[in-house]
């Protein structure tokens, strides 16, 4: 029975990688752009050579890209080299495979959402529980809404408004970029201490956008979980308000959040790109928006389908987990 | 003959609009994002009619000049008045969410309803294609299409339709469910045995039960029109000559607008777009509240 379900689930998230792929395929094919004609288009404006040698060089990297063959064909090829976790080179950054660009820029993307997705679910939660148990303090109770009221500022408006106050108004924390310019990358403390402080207004910018929606589904799930039976009658045992709010309504309520947070990442890795965009920081989201900009199509592929798997996979385990965390579920 | 007993009907029925006043007294945030909105309207409405357009596009006015009283938000890098873009860029921005929200609305409603009603093949494939599209960052394939584009070829109509081709999958499966349980009710088998044909029964019996889900979903599908579409153009996809409000952003970014002191130029249009969504998302929780009482504050 189990195994069951669990192939059931492989099937479709394998399902849903087929159909993340065709899509991403389709899309640039129906465009009207031709990304190699585009790229030595420019490098033939620069200077060099003339346009015979253009056509000719074009239908060469077309040959090389397999490009000149039917459709179907080409679409073959690409579904065959998907399975096989080869994701090709890049046009604009030649020599350079689609993964070890991905593995260039993936630490940094890692990085920035690990620590911005777990901040927010646990800030979040923490103060959605308490503005809705009845014995905390009003204060804390009403710390609450203000948060809620957050949910309107997506993050990369709150970068804005980061960027405005905290970089250019009280001139304490970098605007931009990875690391001051004129560092050269490095192990040193102070390199690493100067990435820190550039990391923490982006990071700050998803906390704050993403918290929101955290503090209002927790305060919903709390308002619940008080009415249920075994928290009254853990009351009525007289057993200690700490103890009840940790052991019987904390741990019962974060249950459907955790489901909640595989759908938050999604909208994280999202808010992400953007937000790296802005801050002109590397990761994925950048390695995407230069790959657009030129039109470099398998690295456009790469990065979609990469984060697609990585979040359908997600997705999986954490249901997959989730009997883990629920007993109920477990025995059901 | 005894004369009846004459009771006096000076009841006061109140009307439509004041039974409505009174419900918005209650529903806050419903209240509150109407007004918002309304605000919002009054301002792009009238803009509209007193600026003078070409302000809003490049090499109007003088350029980089700081809020004052004859540019009272200020101009920006590329000779363009700050005040005329904001009322050009929200014109453009509801004109993309009404369109992307009404089609995706409309598309969730028919989807929803002939894969709940019918059920059978047809409600397999719909469910299915949706729940395998759900998993799938959808903006990361709105990057994908609106990549993929000429720029030249890109507008203000072609954003509408690049947010609105993957986003009514939400809608469908909200209306799908509700007609679903909407469809073992009783009053549509009464309706059924009295000889209704499926489409009476799902327009006259069905369809006005559903109006508070579909309006919600209508201002959901806004929301998430207008976001996206916000999103899109933060990143320098979008139409550029047009000042979208994410397009200022994205050039004000792209030339350093806060690293050379026009803090003007950026924050105009973010404080904006925070309004647009701030009512939006006020307005879609006080409709929730609306189409399901059972969701109505316990406090």
């Amino acid at each position: 029975m189990r195994l069951v379900s669990i192939l059931r689930r492989l099937g479709f998230l394998l399902l849903v990688i087929w159909a993340a792929s065709t899509i991403t395929f389709l899309i640039p094919r129906i465009s009207p752009r031709n990304p190699v004609r585009e790229r030595f288009g420019e490098l033939a404006r620069m200077g060099g050579f003339t346009p015979t040698d253009l056509d000719k060089i074009v239908a060469s990297f077309s040959a090389k890209f397999g490009l000149n063959k039917p459709l179907w064909r080409q679409y073959l090829d690409y579904i065959g080299s998907v399975a096989r976790l080869d994701l090709g080179v890049s046009m604009n950054k030649f020599p350079k495979t689609v993964w070890q660009l991905l593995m260039e820029s993936l630490p940094w993307t890692i990085g920035l959402l690990l620590v911005a997705t777990v901040f927010s679910f646990v800030i979040g939660n923490l103060l959605g529980a308490v503005a809705a148990w009845p014995r905390s303090p009003r204060w804390l109770r009403g710390l609450a809404t203000p948060f809620v009221l957050l949910m309107g500022v997506p993050p990369v408006l709150m970068g804005v408004f980061l960027m405005f106050f905290v970089a250019f108004r009280l001139k304490i924390l970098p605007m931009g970029n990875a690391y001051s310019i004129g560092l050269i990358p490095n192990w040193s403390l102070g390199f690493i201490i100067d990435v820190l402080k550039h990391q923490i207004l982006p990071a700050l910018s998803l906390i704050l956008g993403t918290v929101g929606s955290w503090v209002l589904s927790m305060r919903g799930m709390g308002v619940t979980i008080q009415g249920e039976d075994y928290v009254l009658f853990a009351e009525h045992k007289g057993l200690n308000g700490g103890t009840i709010f940790r052991d019987y309504y904390l741990r019962n309520a974060l249950l459907p959040q955790v489901t909640g947070l595989a759908l938050a990442v999604g909208t994280m890795v999202t808010s992400g790109i953007v937000i790296e965009q802005f801050y002109g920081l590397p990761g994925i989201g950048s390695m995407l928006y230069d790959a657009i900009k030129v039109n470099d199509f398998l690295v456009i592929y790469g990065v979609v389908l990469f984060i697609t798997i990585a979040i359908a996979l997600l997705m999986v385990v954490v249901e997959m987990l989730y009997p883990l965390l629920d007993p109920r579920v477990r025995q059901k | 003959m005894s004369t009846p007993l004459v009771v006096s009907q000076e009841v006061l029925v109140p009307g439509g609009f004041e039974l409505a006043l009174r419900y918005l007294r209650r529903n806050k945030s419903l209240a509150v994002g109407i007004l918002l909105m309304l605000l919002l309207t009054a301002f792009t409405v009238i803009g509209m009619l007193t600026i003078d357009v070409s302000h809003a596009y490049p090499l109007a006015v003088r350029p980089k000049q700081p809020p004052s009283m004859t540019y009272l938000l200020g101009t920006d890098f590329f000779g363009r008045d700050l005040f005329s873009e904001m009322v050009v860029g929200m014109w453009q921005t509801a004109l993309i969410g009404i369109l992307a929200g009404g089609l995706g609305t409309v598309i969730g409603v028919i989807l929803g309803f002939v894969s709940a009603y019918f059920g059978g093949f047809v409600d397999a494939i719909i469910k299915g294609i949706c729940q395998i599209l759900t998993p799938i960052p959808v903006f990361l394939i709105q990057v994908v299409i609106a990549g993929s584009l000429d720029k030249r070829d890109v507008t203000i109509y072609t954003m509408a339709f690049i947010v609105l081709a993957l986003a009514w999958m939400w809608p469908t499966l909200v209306i799908r469910s509700q007609v679903l349980t909407m469809k073992e009710r009783q009053f549509v088998a009464v309706a059924k045995l009295s000889g209704r044909n499926d489409l009476g029964i799902i327009f006259a019996e069905i369809m006005p039960n559903l109006l508070p889900f579909i309006a919600a979903a209508f201002v959901g599908q806004v929301f998430s029109a207008v976001f996206a579409s916000f999103y899109l153009a933060v990143l320098g996809l979008g139409p550029l000559r047009e000042p979208l409000l994410g397009n200022i952003i994205w050039a004000a970014q792209s030339q350093g607008a806060f690293f050379n002191g026009w803090w003007w130029w950026p924050i105009w249009p973010a404080i904006a777009m925070v309004l647009v969504l701030g009512s939006l998302a006020l307005i879609n929780m006080g409709l929730d509240e609306l189409a399901n009482p059972r969701v109505r504050k316990t406090e």
